[in-house]
């Protein structure tokens, strides 16, 4: 073989190499560059630079100009209107008079959260005591916010909407999701025909969902008006009350979402052995014990993995709510997407980036609590 | 138990017993079975309704939509082809010329992009038959930008998880430091983007290489396939305002290029995050035999490793297909005349104050449905065998 050649020397140019040759060999000595340079570069120039560049955004009044954007210099302001100036209501609800029950559990949650970052102080070092602290102020926050608003019997504002988007959907679509797919692991005939039956809400754009559960939501000409006259509710309209609102919101993100859950649990499931379960069987165990014992701690892994992908997305709902309610009555399904969204198109980009932003964060923190102190504690339990 | 005790205790069970124990391992008893059969019909019928009523609402006229429920054609209403044909005729250009001539128009737009400072634009023509220029939008940049996020991903995927990357901290940190100023520069002092870019670029280079010797803390791999996987978190919301005014700056609002590159971007992380574990999951032998018979790194992966993956590499692709062929954020923050996609024009329906157009939306709901349900039932093949359970299990 000609690299065996005995005159061979790296490095050396001789004049037999052809010049594609050379390029090749180039390209080799550099594939690590290569190889990685092309996928960071994007992310750096279409998601780090605009994330970056968002601050500044966020911390300027920015107007149209005819020769282009104007920034000036505003601090914090576009943030501090959020909590305590004219956006606060719209943002964090209406936290004014505070009921006794609020501040009872409100000082209950805060002496557990404390309770548990003192405990953790032994077992982590002092990184892991940054991340926790972090974790713990965001916790006692949203706390706050919770009793001092909705426990308190006041409106909530976007942020604990899109709160109740994320976890109260996650929380149907995980249990349902997980269901089917357990029914479809089953020895049952026709299961490839649910399967795809079950997966087709998940191909069609958010956009045609949101239209699509508008009309079969509509009480006046929708399928269900004859259903909802013979139950006497012909005067009931889901779009008028704050929380049936949400509710609607929820069941028709739900039906988008829960085939994504469905898949990879079934997915999971399929992946375990067969003749664990038959053994558990034919020693008599019941189905119960069987789910208990032998399914469940095999999916776990799965599951947590898969309930954080669908969090991360559920943060980002607009299209639903923007589509079948414009955000209404009042702005009680409007999720911080769609105020943003709502807050650019009246030209006011800081407020708009400072919501994105305050969205990042919350974001950030809630997925990161949750992959460091579940995800990450299920996955060490499977391989140890 | 011998065989013939066997068959006795199961010829002489009970009424109870036939129904609610399985007849044998691995089957299910009578009455779980109907239980689950109910569930399960009960969730498709849930399932299909909504998608039923959208089908069937594209075969309704104005009256129909409007006079209250109507369930089934023939029977309580007569189905009419009206929106099918106001949706291709509704331009007066909507014909065979003018539909070829566009599609030229494309092939040259997309092929001089590449050129652009060069040769300029042809001019495209809007109001030509929107549903097929928004079709052929959305086919086009759809196809692009899957090709080039599953190429450069899977790239990126393979990097990570065969060589070795120890990026410094420093780095990084000068890095960030360089782009704020770059920012900074921009935005407040008025400093043209290129300029900053390249002084920022090129004092990166220099500083990098001057201080190389200082830094000592370095990422892994591990952290690097974490930081593109995170970018998934990222809201768009966050990033479509600065990129609004960042393509308003090179000029490449409204153009196709635009969008590759953004859905491409958006959907990397899935790509890398699925396609890492198949690649980890490889025998490193075939590739170390491939490198002592001379073949290079590139070669390796385009002609041994690539091949060798394809089943997931098929169920990726049709997943970020899908995801590019649905995408609306981007596309109406965006894209404004020139290559509206396929879910603008189903937003275009809703006319504002005239109302909603239902029966005309359905039928473009519907239009964008057809191509996505073939890959479903693609897809659902590669997901039966448990391809994407690798990479949820983390």
């Amino acid at each position: 073989m000609a690299s065996y050649d005995s005159t061979y020397q790296p490095g050396a140019r001789s004049a037999g190499i052809s010049g594609r040759e050379r390029l090749g060999e180039w390209i080799d000595r550099h594939s690590g560059t290569f190889f990685i340079a092309p996928a960071v570069t994007m992310i750096l120039i279409f998601a780090i630079f605009p994330t970056v560049y968002s601050i500044f955004f966020a911390l300027s009044r920015v107007r149209f100009m005819p020769e282009g954007l104007k920034f000036r210099y505003v601090g914090f302001r576009n943030f501090a209107k959020q909590f305590f100036g004219s956006a606060e209501v719209h943002f964090l609800g209406r936290t004014d008079p505070v009921s006794i029950f609020g501040m009872v559990l409100f000082a209950i949650i805060v002496a557990a959260v404390l309770w548990w970052l003192f405990r953790s102080l032994r077992i982590t070092t002092w990184v892991g005591m940054l991340g926790r602290s972090i974790s713990a102020a965001m916790a006692i926050f949203l706390a706050w916010i919770l009793c001092a608003s909705l426990l308190s019997g006041n409106a909530i504002g976007t942020l604990y909407t899109t709160l109740f988007y994320v976890f109260v959907g996650c929380a149907i679509q995980f249990v349902i999701g997980t269901g089917l797919a357990f029914l479809c692991s089953q020895p049952i005939s026709g299961k490839n025909f649910f399967r795809v039956v079950f997966f087709v809400p998940l191909m069609i754009t958010p956009l045609g969902v949101g239209y699509a559960m508008k009309m079969v939501a509509d009480v006046t000409k929708g399928p269900f008006e004859p259903f909802l006259k013979l139950v006497g509710l012909q005067d009931w309209v889901w779009s008028a009350d704050a929380w049936s609102a949400r509710f609607i919101m929820v069941v028709c993100d739900s039906w988008q979402w829960i085939p994504f859950i469905f898949i990879c649990m079934l997915a999971a499931l399929e992946n375990i052995p067969r003749d664990h379960v038959e053994a558990a069987q034919v020693d008599g165990a019941s189905s119960v014990q069987i789910f208990r014992e032998i399914t469940w701690p095999q999916i776990l892994p799965v599951a947590v993995t898969v309930l954080l992908i669908r969090m991360i997305e559920a943060f980002k709902i607009v299209d639903l709510p923007n589509i079948m309610t414009g955000g209404g009555p009042g702005s009680a399904t409007e999720s911080m997407t769609l105020n943003a969204l709502y807050i650019w198109r009246a030209n006011d980009l800081g407020s708009s980036a400072a919501i994105a932003y305050l969205l990042l964060i919350l974001t950030v923190v809630v997925c990161a609590s949750f992959f460091n102190y579940v995800v990450l504690g299920q996955i060490r339990k499977t391989r140890a | 138990m011998s065989d013939a005790t066997y068959r006795f205790n199961k010829a002489n069970r009970t009424l109870m017993q036939r129904l609610f124990e399985a007849p044998a391992v691995g089957k299910m008893s009578p009455a779980s079975k109907v239980v689950a059969y109910t569930l399960l019909i009960v969730w498709s019928a849930f399932v299909i309704f909504p998608i039923y009523w959208v089908v069937i609402t594209s075969f309704k006229d104005a009256a129909a939509v409007n006079q209250g429920p109507y369930y089934i054609p023939w029977v309580d209403f007569t189905p009419t082809l009206d929106a099918w044909r106001t949706m291709f005729t509704e331009d007066p250009h909507c014909n065979f010329t003018a539909i070829a001539r566009q599609f030229w128009l494309l092939i040259y737009n997309s092929l001089v992009w590449i050129i652009s400072p060069v040769v300029s634009f042809a001019p495209m023509e809007p109001q030509i038959c929107k549903i097929y220029l928004a079709f052929t939008n959305s086919v086009v940049i759809s196809t692009f930008s899957t090709a080039l996020c599953v190429l450069v991903g899977s790239m990126a995927a393979y990097a990570l998880a065969r060589i070795q990357y120890a990026p410094r901290f420093g780095n990084i940190m000068i890095f960030v430091l360089l782009l704020v100023l770059v920012i900074l520069a921009t935005t407040y002092l008025g400093a043209p983007w290129w300029a900053s870019a390249t002084v920022a670029l090129a004092l990166f280079y220099f500083l990098a290489r001057a201080l190389r010797r200082h830094f000592r803390l370095s990422l892994g791999n591990g952290d690097i396939l974490f930081w593109i996987i995170s970018q998934r978190i990222l809201p768009p919301i966050v990033v479509v305002i600065p990129l609004y005014v960042m393509f308003q700056a090179v000029g490449m609002l409204d153009t196709h290029l635009a969008l590759i590159l953004l859905y491409a971007v958006a959907n990397m992380p899935i790509v890398v995050w699925l396609m890492h574990d198949f690649f980890a999951n490889l025998p490193v032998e075939l590739e170390e035999s491939a490198q002592l018979d001379g073949a290079t790194r590139p070669r390796i992966f385009w002609e041994i490793v690539l091949p060798l993956t394809r089943p997931g590499l098929a169920a990726t692709t049709l997943l970020i297909l899908v995801l590019s062929w649905n995408e609306y954020l981007f596309a109406v923050f965006l894209a404004t005349v020139k290559v509206q996609t396929m879910p603008i024009m189903v937003a275009a329906k809703n006319a504002g104050e005239k109302g909603v157009f239902w029966w005309e939306m359905c039928a473009v709901i519907v239009l964008m449905i057809i191509p996505v349900i073939v890959m479903a039932i693609l897809l659902t093949r590669f997901i039966s065998r448990g391809v994407l359970l690798g990479a949820v299990k983390g």
